[in-house]
């Protein structure tokens, strides 16, 4: 880290606070710094000098084994599963979110009375706790008691969640994707009315149609907001999701919609397989960092236009 | 190709508010109309309407005398050019001007002949692969006007195309549109807040004010022969001078108390344009010419001319000089301008 204090001022445009004294910078730094020491690094740190540690059932002996752990992690058929059901899970959580988000925002847009009103209950469902969230949809989809279910069997369908693991992963994206969409909604609110008028009436007397003037102009611009979102989506279906997979399937039928973050929780906290777990969370912590390297190289470098 | 017409046009916003007041002008066939006003007098709203971009409240907007209140913008076959220029920032400079051809299903082969072709009239084939935040103001103006050229659509309506730019370039594009328009003969209307444009570049000169026309007319008539004291006031920089009369015991007289007696009985302004007037030092005035006693309070020179504000008739006026002045600030002499040369309106401001 830079000390503000001796730092010139060449090349930055926005003036810099100049200290006189050498000290008092790093004090004000202090408790942010402490913060970040005591509740990310220090536990990442933990996790990390874990993951290479191997106990005895009982936690009477450790015994320090490198990698091994991570090789065993990576060669199980359950984890390799969960990465699977990993992708699957937030990719269509993601895909759906985004998608029904972005519906809604167009239609919104075109909400002549009450557009506030219209717009504040639909950022309501973000506001709901995600155990709540995916207790609603496990009731409304619960075989013998919900509502839905029953619409569905009368349809003929034969919805089972708790059987099928196909059903269980559709309900836990709906209910996942749900929570999400009032957050991609008030995304793409803002990036639709960024988007500058004249220019899709510009469009419009280039004889481009309503449908052709979203494809062909509102949606591009609507780029580096779509690709914060999926971002922003895949990170929570990633790891905020714990919650709602708890309520709702706890991660079966089977092993069918146990995820990473799920299966770290499953190992170290249910089996008490520690070192294993904390391999798992290590793996997770990369995918994260490079995950948020992706988004920084793109957000810096901007989608944008103009 | 195409003549426009505006019937009694109005356009009432849902709070009441009332842009545009009942205006009917009709353009011909490949001239171009200039609407200028100043801001606020609903130019903007007509031009909007005229692209379909506003719902016409009452009245007909027609192309070609069909009446198009009713068709969208997509299907008028007119093209705009924005005052902000609205280029589509995602695209290369190739697939702005291709858009509305694509849109229009145009083959691919005449698309990119017609693109070139357009490229070649404005200068810009060398920038066909750069985007529009690539460009400066005055290649992003020219590249708005390709897109509307290439399309060769029935009518081009201009927003203030020009605002954005710096003198000298505005000066030069205004001669460009001016030619461009004439050669490609395009029915065209053209709003525009500054009078010096609206003088050169139309062909009819519709001068706005409230929602409601002034005046209409070709530029230079509209210049000799203002129909209201917002049009004298309004057309011409610097403006005409506007001097109150009021009824004195031998008629109307300035506000000195001055009588003149050839003024029409109803007249309650008096206005000369300043490069009408003559300032002289002598006392033999000619007859049948105003003639005022003036204390000269400043001095503009201008290079090729000159302009002395100077205090008359009880309000302040400027006249034109050619060259420099001899006169100086405090310098008293007399502003002379011929009976002819003068305008006389109304209590109404209309002119008599």
């Amino acid at each position: 880290m830079v000390p503000p204090a001796s730092s010139p001022r060449s090349g930055s445009v926005t003036p810099r606070v100049v200290f006189p004294n050498k000290v008092l910078p790093y004090l004000l730094v202090a408790p942010q710094l402490a913060i970040t020491l005591v509740f990310f690094y220090w536990p990442a740190g933990q996790a990390f000098y874990q993951s290479m540690l191997r106990q005895d059932p009982f936690g009477l002996r450790t015994k320090f084994v490198w990698f091994a752990n991570f090789r065993k992690v990576l060669a199980d058929p359950a984890y390799l599963n969960s990465i699977k059901v990993t992708v699957v899970f937030s990719l269509a959580t993601a895909i759906v979110a985004m998608c029904v988000a972005l519906l809604l925002a167009v239609m919104a847009e075109k909400v002549v009375r009450g557009k506030g009103l219209y717009r504040t209950l639909l950022i309501w469902p973000y506001a709901v706790a995600p155990a709540i969230a995916g207790m609603l949809w496990l009731f409304l989809f619960n075989p013998s008691i919900g509502s839905l279910a029953y619409m569905l069997r009368s349809f003929g369908i034969a919805w089972d969640p708790l059987l099928n693991g196909t059903h269980a992963m559709i309900l836990l994206v709906s209910a996942a994707a749900w929570k999400q969409i009032s957050y991609n909604f008030l995304f793409f609110v803002a990036g639709l009315q960024a988007v500058p008028k004249a220019l899709i009436e510009a469009a419009a007397m280039d004889g481009a149609g309503e449908t052709k003037r979203f494809w062909t102009i509102v949606f591009p611009l609507l780029a580096p907001t779509t690709f914060f979102l999926l971002v922003v989506n895949t990170v929570y279906a990633l790891f905020d999701t714990f919650g709602i997979v708890h309520a709702v399937t706890g991660g079966g039928p089977g092993k069918t919609t146990e995820t990473l973050v799920y299966k770290v929780y499953n190992d170290g906290f249910v089996n008490l397989i520690l070192g294993d777990s904390a391999a798992q969370s290590v793996i997770l912590m990369i995918i994260v960092i490079s995950l948020t390297a992706i988004q920084f190289r793109y957000v810096e470098r901007k989608v944008h236009y103009g | 190709m195409a003549t426009v017409d505006l019937k009694d046009v109005k356009k009432i916003y849902p709070s009441g508010f009332e842009a545009v007041k009942g205006v009917s002008i009709a353009v011909p066939d490949k001239e171009l109309c200039v609407l200028v006003g100043p801001s606020g007098c609903g130019k903007s709203t007509l031009l909007r309407m005229i692209a379909g971009l506003e719902t016409i409240s009452s009245g007909t907007v027609a192309i070609d005398g069909k009446i198009v209140n009713s068709i969208g913008p997509t299907e008028r076959d007119i093209a705009m050019v924005f005052q902000n220029y609205a280029l589509y920032p995602h695209m290369k400079v190739y697939d702005n001007m291709a858009y509305g051809l694509r849109n229009r299903g145009t083959p691919k082969d005449e698309i990119d002949s017609r693109v070139r072709a357009t490229a070649k009239i404005l200068e810009l084939s060398a920038l066909l692969d750069r985007r529009p935040r690539e460009l400066s103001g005055g290649q992003r103006q020219r590249v708005a006007m390709g897109r509307a050229i290439v399309r060769n659509p029935r009518v081009f309506l201009f927003d203030e195309p020009l605002s954005n730019l710096d003198a000298k370039l505005r000066g030069q594009m205004r001669v460009e549109i001016k030619n461009l328009q004439r050669s490609l003969g395009v029915t065209s209307v053209y709003v525009t807040h500054d009078q010096l444009e609206a003088m050169t570049l139309a062909d009819i000169l519709v001068v706005m004010n409230a929602g409601l026309v002034e005046q209409v007319g070709a530029p230079l008539d509209v210049y000799e022969r203002p129909a209201s004291t917002f049009v004298a006031s309004f057309i011409g920089a610097p403006p005409m001078n506007l001097l109150p009369l009021s009824q004195g015991p031998a008629g109307p007289a300035l506000a000195d108390g001055k009588t003149i007696e050839f003024a029409p009985a109803n007249a309650v302004t008096l206005g000369f344009r300043p490069e009408d007037a003559d300032v002289t030092f002598g006392v033999e005035a000619p007859s049948g010419a105003l003639v005022l006693p003036a204390l000269v309070e400043a001095v503009e020179p201008v290079g090729a001319e000159s302009f002395l504000h100077c205090a008359a008739g009880g309000s302040r006026i400027v006249v034109r000089v050619a060259g420099r002045a001899t006169a100086t600030v405090g310098n008293q002499l007399r502003v002379v301008a011929k009976a002819e040369k003068l305008h006389w309106f109304d209590q109404a401001g209309k002119r008599v």
